[in-house]
This record gives structure tokens, C-alpha cells and sequence, in this order.
């Protein structure tokens, strides 16, 4: 992966994660893979899930709903409503985990903006929680679901030393 | 989470980052990841004194990533493992679900960027202008 393929995720204030990431093509089709059934069940969720279901009214008002199949076959219903349909810069949605213990049944607010830099694309994620520790849960059961065991922030961190430990 | 009394996540894992930010902080976390030593052992590498080298220590005793023996005359510093573990793992399954998505994503911009007909089909005719205009997308 080059440097402006890099994924950042940060917690930010009381009551929203944040991520950004840059995509080598312009906006209009960064929007369209977010919006498109068909483009959608290509790549959402990670390695070794399918979106199974991917049904959306691309209004505002309108519903969407996606049903995600885990490798071990469980499933992970989201679904929401769109708030603010603004092509191709700018889409925000509600967002409802039904499956998932740390937000279940809670409404998040999922805010996408699209910037142009030259011909490629900044996609800002912002996903608002109505408390920290809805918020906190959520990044929490990423973890606990086992996705997770990456090193690489430790293994930054005490790079500049391995030097010294090793001399 | 107002009105709890004790920190967030959030709060817990700003102390530590925090501790983590500065080299000599690291570069003592490093050294006890061979074992455990004295305020003295963990002086000698550095151009430091000790009482520079103890305030260090108690930064990273806050953030519990280095607890403190009871031996009244050693003290040995040991490091906790699992305080160092909280901190690096507490956003991968979140990120990871994401950059593995956003990794698929890419492929499928690109196919789009090299299949003018569907993409046309997908978000109108206009936005392939440019590429005409260069000799196309191939």
C-alpha cells in the first residue's frame, strides 16, 4: 500500500470515530460505490464476508438496509436512513447495528464527505454515537469479535530503540 | 458517560499514548522488555540523571505500563505487558474492518477507471471526458 492509501481512525471528543482514507479516483465514483447496490456487495466488510443483502432508496427519507454473513455464516444486520443526499461530496445516513451488543438498537449518524484532490478522492468518515460509552463499546467490539491482532503500533513505537536494546 | 466517575477509554488510552510519545519513555520500555532492572541499571544508557530518569518512570507507572517491585532497596521496574497490549489493540478490529473493506473498494475503482462502459452505465457519460481526451483509460 503507498503512503495516501493509509486508513487513519481516531476517536475524536465525547462522541465520534473518525476515519480517512484517499482513493486513486475521482469522486463521482467513490460516491457511486457507496450508494450502489452492485458496487457495494463488492467490497463491503472485510476479507471473507459478503453483503448478502444490500437494499437501498436512494431519497432522502429513504431506508437502507445491508445483511453481512460472517465466514463462520452468522449475520450482522445494519440498516438506516438517508438524511442528506448531496452527490458528489457529501452523504450522511443513519446508521442502526442490530447485532451488535455495543449499539444495538441505537441510531448512529454516519457522515460521509468526498473531497477532490486533484482527480483522486479524501473519503472522511464521521460516525457520531449518542454517548461515549456507546461510542467506546463500538470500538471495543471490533476487538472483542477477534478481527484484531495487529501489532503495528507497538512495533512503531519501540522501533527507535531496537538499536540500543540489540547493541 | 457524564456523569460516571471514572475515565473513559478514551481518557485511559490518552495517558498512555501520551507515555509512549517521548523516545526515552520507549527506549526504557524496550530495555525491560529483556527483563527487569533498577532505576540505576535503566540510568546507565543514557546521558540522564537518575531524578530524570525516575520522573520518566512515574509517567509510564501512570499510564500502568511499568510497575515498581516491593524490594525497599532495588525497586525493580517490570513492564505489563498486557497495559502495552490494551494500547496498540483497542482500535485494529475496527480498523481492520475498514481497511480490509476500503482495500476490496480500491479494486473496485479501478475496475470502474478501466471499464468505461459500465462505469458510463453507473454515473453518466460526462466524467469519462477527460480520458477521451488523453487517449483513454488504457
Amino acid at each position: 500500500m503507498t503512503e495516501t492509501a493509509m486508513l487513519s481512525v481516531a476517536a475524536r471528543n465525547d462522541h465520534e470515530i473518525v476515519m480517512a482514507r484517499n482513493f486513486a479516483a475521482p469522486r463521482d465514483l467513490v460516491f457511486a460505490a457507496l450508494t450502489k447496490p452492485d458496487l457495494l456487495r463488492r467490497w463491503y466488510g472485510p476479507h471473507g464476508h459478503r453483503l448478502v443483502v444490500c437494499e437501498i432508496d436512494l431519497r432522502v427519507g429513504g431506508a437502507w438496509r445491508y445483511v453481512v454473513r460472517a465466514p463462520d455464516g452468522s449475520e450482522m444486520v445494519l440498516r438506516g436512513t438517508y438524511t442528506d443526499i448531496d452527490p458528489p461530496g457529501r452523504l450522511v445516513q443513519t446508521e442502526v447495528n442490530e447485532d451488535c451488543w455495543a449499539a444495538a438498537g441505537v441510531d448512529a449518524i454516519v457522515t460521509y464527505e468526498l473531497t477532490d484532490r486533484a482527480g483522486q478522492t479524501l473519503l472522511s468518515t464521521t460516525s457520531w454515537y449518542p454517548s461515549t460509552q456507546i461510542r467506546d463499546n463500538v470500538l471495543r467490539s471490533g476487538m472483542e469479535r477477534g478481527l484484531g491482532q495487529a501489532y503495528s503500533k507497538l512495533d512503531r513505537a519501540l522501533e527507535p530503540v531496537d538499536r540500543w536494546v540489540s547493541a | 458517560m457524564e456523569a460516571a466517575g471514572y475515565p473513559s477509554v478514551d481518557e485511559r488510552l490518552d495517558v498512555t499514548f501520551a507515555a509512549l510519545a517521548d523516545p526515552t519513555r520507549r527506549a526504557i520500555l524496550a530495555r525491560l522488555t529483556t527483563g527487569e532492572a533498577t532505576v540505576l541499571e535503566l540510568t546507565e544508557p543514557f546521558a540522564m540523571s537518575q531524578p530524570a530518569i525516575s520522573k520518566h518512570l512515574k509517567v509510564l507507572e501512570r499510564a500502568g505500563l511499568v510497575t515498581r517491585g516491593r524490594d525497599a532497596q532495588r525497586r525493580p521496574c517490570r513492564l505489563e505487558p498486557v497495559a502495552l497490549r490494551a494500547a496498540t489493540e483497542w482500535l485494529e478490529g475496527y480498523r481492520r474492518f475498514w481497511s480490509e473493506s476500503f482495500e476490496r473498494l480500491d479494486g473496485v475503482l479501478g475496475d470502474l477507471r478501466h471499464n468505461e462502459l459500465s462505469s458510463a452505465e453507473l454515473v453518466g457519460d460526462d466524467l469519462w471526458t477527460n480520458d477521451e481526451q488523453s487517449g483513454g483509460a488504457r
